[in-house]
């Protein structure tokens, strides 16, 4: 048999650590920083509700959209955090976790032609499941502006077929953010030149030197702004599998026509937990919040201190340094850390070509296995 | 402050260069902040969190509650006699409580036998003592926010976007 495999799917890239993985896997005593989820366990509250919920007998299919419970809980909870106001009956759909959110809006966007913008270093999924959906991919390199997207950048990269822009702030890999400022000089462009915004703010919680602005909040952007976000990381729920989406009704049904058909409706058990979330979580997160940043300000001045050079990233729980003045590739780096001293981390050209010469190094790890990371990858560079 | 004493009620062993790193503030700040702590009483004692089922033959392999019924004193209240109570070195820790008892004791020793003779000798028979009830404990499963059972293992996997 021929041609089995689609074209479209034959031309996608597999992931790039996909080999690397395997060679984690085989080995002992390794200290990860290749994770890419909190390590704390979902508050006990959260489960306990899961839990409830399965012994009351919630097995069910719940509406497409999700429980009516938790939309409203959500639309509660975003008025009171960021003033954001969206209605819970049609401007709102629960996803599976955020990565369902962005297939759904971009399928739901895009007709063949359409150009979606991506800065890179990215998140995985966004060129590939752009392209899958018949768009190009306009990947817009960021490694010469502190990561960030710029009025500049952007507008350059824009022409009559560019339809939307992904934004992820804080971002992973790079966990750089944006200031309000910053944010309305990119959204000045996007009212410009009439383009939506993806926009994944999974890591809003996780936001350590200035309050997290949603893009969605900036004067005229919530028309063109669809909203992502999940509890994945905030409440460290990376599992459950809960995400949501909020944007202007038209774009949020044809959403749910395509997540009714495909994926029906999100784990009833995670909903109900997710409600607890809202309810109970906000301590929690904010424990795990300060643990973080304690984290980041000893690692990121670890790693500067053995010649990793990084600037202070502003949020979730990535380090993205540079290695390039040692001389390797960043998987030969990646590779002979893993094998000389049992340390991983992620290869920067996962997440884009622009990614050679870095590494994302994860500090979503506890402090005795950050310490001894940075003494094992200290000794590995000297040896080069 | 606050952070200081959240760093190390978590884990007292983490160092002044540590902390002025997680916290970008200077050791010498936070050498000098840990030490008002300590003069001002707010830092009592750095000690290790031990699960004793794991340890054999120690003087404390056997621990009681124990509720005492006590008469107040003029002008004293529970004080002295608490005093006199918490001051035995087999007393581990000692509340005054409300309800139908007025102090809970956790009393540690070598076996049954000990507990029951610290009890019968030397408290029960205490001016303004009226009356003990004494628990065994059996299982210890949390105390002082920790719960006592080897770590977890991460269950996460090592690799992931």
């Amino acid at each position: 048999m021929k041609n089995i495999i689609s074209k479209k799917v034959q031309a996608m890239q597999p992931s790039g650590i996909r080999a690397f993985f395997d060679l984690v896997l085989g080995m002992k005593e390794v200290i990860s920083l290749g994770v890419g989820e909190p390590d704390f366990v979902t508050p006990w509250s959260i489960r306990e509700a899961g839990i409830y919920s399965l012994e009351q007998g919630f097995t069910s299919y719940t509406s497409n959209k999700g429980l009516y419970k938790l939309r409203l809980g959500l639309a509660r909870f975003l008025k009171h955090k960021y003033g954001l106001e969206y209605c819970p009956d049609e401007e709102m759909l629960i996803t599976v976790g955020v990565s369902e959110g962005v297939d759904l809006a971009l399928r739901a966007i895009i007709n063949p032609g359409d150009k979606i913008i991506v800065p890179i270093p990215s998140y995985v999924s966004y060129g590939p499941v752009a392209e899958l959906a018949g768009a190009k991919a306009v990947y817009v390199d960021t490694t010469k502006d502190d990561f960030k997207l710029t009025p500049k950048s952007l507008t350059k990269a824009i022409d009559k077929k560019v339809k939307a822009v992904i934004l992820n702030y804080p971002s992973n890999p790079t966990g750089v953010s944006y200031t309000k400022r910053e944010l309305e000089g990119l959204s000045k462009v996007m009212i410009r030149h009439n383009l939506l915004c993806l926009s994944d703010e999974v890591y809003d919680d996780l936001t350590y030197d200035f309050a997290h602005t949603p893009l969605a909040t900036l004067k005229g952007m919530k028309n063109r702004v669809i909203y992502l976000n999940g509890f994945s990381k905030g409440f460290a729920m990376t599992g459950w599998r809960v995400g949501y989406v909020c944007a202007p009704r038209e774009i949020v049904a044809a959403m749910t026509k395509i997540h009714q058909y495909t994926i029906m409706c999100v784990s009833i058990t995670s909903q109900m937990a997710a409600c607890e979330a809202l309810i109970s979580g906000a301590k929690s997160v904010q424990e795990m919040k300060r643990e973080y940043k304690r984290r980041r300000e000893f690692f990121i001045d670890g790693l500067n201190d053995i010649g990793l050079s990084c600037k202070k990233p502003q949020g979730a729980f990535y380090a993205f340094p540079s290695v390039k003045h040692f001389g390797l590739s960043s998987l030969e780096f990646s590779q002979r850390l893993l094998k000389d001293k049992k340390v991983a981390v992620v290869p920067g050209t996962a997440f884009g070509k622009c990614g050679e010469g870095y590494l994302r190094m994860s500090y979503a790890s506890n402090a005795d296995n950050l310490k001894e990371a940075l003494v094992r990858i200290g000794d590995f560079v000297r040896g080069i | 402050m606050e952070e200081i004493l959240e760093i190390l009620e978590k884990d007292c062993r983490a160092s002044a260069e540590d902390i002025a790193k997680m916290t970008g503030k200077k050791a010498a700040a936070i050498k000098q902040a840990i030490k008002k702590l300590e003069k001002e009483g707010v830092i009592l004692k750095y000690k290790a969190v031990i699960n004793r089922e794991l340890v054999r033959d120690t003087d404390s392999a056997v621990r009681a509650l124990i509720e005492v019924n006590i008469a107040p004193q003029k002008d004293l209240g529970f004080d002295k006699i608490a005093e006199r109570i918490y001051s035995f070195g087999e007393v581990s820790s000692c509340y005054l409580i409300s309800g139908t008892y007025d102090l809970l004791l956790v009393v540690e020793g070598r076996d049954l036998q000990t507990v029951a003779r610290f009890v019968a000798e030397k408290l029960a028979p205490l001016e303004h003592v009226k009356g003990t009830a004494t628990h065994f404990l059996l299982k210890k499963y949390k105390e002082d926010g920790v719960i006592l059972k080897h770590r977890e293992e991460n269950k996460r996997i090592a690799i992931s976007y």
